[in-house]
């Protein structure tokens, strides 16, 4: 039942920031500090995601295969070459060290 | 384009199940909430009993890029009808965004543009997560496809790091996240968001 319940509640507050502006009714303006502020949302949150996730994994080879794939991420931008490089360097990781 | 999209919704599917909670309850998440980064995460914080409100926290903080999407694309479709911009909401992904963006710079009414572009990742989200799904528990762990979803967010956030604002945006996320993990349940993303939010503004105006 809370499943369910988190569910509707995720739906709904997804919906409502997606939706937010773009329900306002029109002529009215954005405000430029948090049009500024929002620019910043999407890069810090992601990284927020992942960083963890390589710093605190139990052995090394997370890290130096996220590395791999931050590299390979800035080089060429496309999300499934960064995939799959990253599963990759993680293998190879994992059986040299 | 929609290769990527179908890479991450099948890793989606596959770390939803992976982290414990029910395929019917990952596909309607998918269906209802439509937003990979946030069910990845919550699926993790659902299988380890955190409690609802929790989730529905870190949602926020996951998706509140999706509310400078929505300011963004405001510009384009304020005097659309309302059952179109409804509709609109729901749509709003991260690389229909940034497509209908760089349709835009040279198109002026990028609805029939957006309605398209919208509709077809909507739809190859949705078969990916399912077909995520439905593997997921025929993989073999020592796959590691876990490790596929953090590498997604890299995918996606690398790419965003153009300017310095950006990078100092991203920078101090990262450090406030790892500082910050001792707090509990995630809320070291919440810190982390604002921290970067912060950086990134200052470093702006630094540059001025």
């Amino acid at each position: 039942m809370t499943l369910w319940l988190t569910l509707l509640g995720m739906a709904l507050v997804t919906y409502g920031l997606r939706a937010s502006f773009l329900l306002l009714p029109p002529g009215i303006e954005t405000p430029a500090l948090v049009r500024r502020a929002l620019r910043y949302v999407p890069a810090a949150v992601l990284t927020a995601i992942w960083a963890p996730e390589l710093v605190f994994a139990p052995g090394m080879e997370q890290l130096a295969a996220g590395v791999v794939a931050i590299a390979v991420a800035w080089r060429w931008r496309l999300t499934f070459v960064t995939i799959l490089a990253g599963l990759a360097s993680l293998h190879l990781f994992h059986w040299l060290l | 384009m929609l290769l990527g999209v179908v890479a991450f919704g099948v890793i989606a599917g596959v770390a939803m199940v992976a982290s414990g909670i029910p395929p019917l309850a990952a596909m309607l998440m998918s269906l209802l909430v439509f937003a990979g980064a946030s069910m990845v995460a919550s699926a993790q914080l659902l299988s380890s009993g955190t409690p609802a409100l929790l989730v529905i926290l870190t949602t926020i903080f996951i998706n509140l890029r999706f509310m400078m999407y929505s300011a963004s694309l405001r510009m384009h479709f304020q005097h659309e009808p309302l059952r179109w911009r409804l509709l609109f909401g729901y749509l709003i992904a991260d690389n229909v965004y940034g497509l209908t963006l760089m349709r835009a710079a040279n198109h002026p009414a990028p609805r029939e543009f957006f309605l398209g572009a919208g509709v077809a990742v909507w739809a190859a989200w949705q078969i990916a997560v399912a077909a995520g799904i439905l593997i997921g528990a025929g993989v073999p762990a020592s796959w590691r496809l876990e490790f596929a979803a953090p590498l997604a967010f890299i995918a996606m956030s690398i790419p965003m790091l153009r300017d310095r604002a950006m990078v100092a945006a991203a920078v101090v996320a990262a450090l406030t996240v790892i500082a910050a993990h001792a707090l509990p349940l995630k809320l070291s993303i919440a810190a982390a968001a604002l921290a970067g939010i912060a950086a990134g503004m200052l470093a702006e105006k630094l540059e001025r």
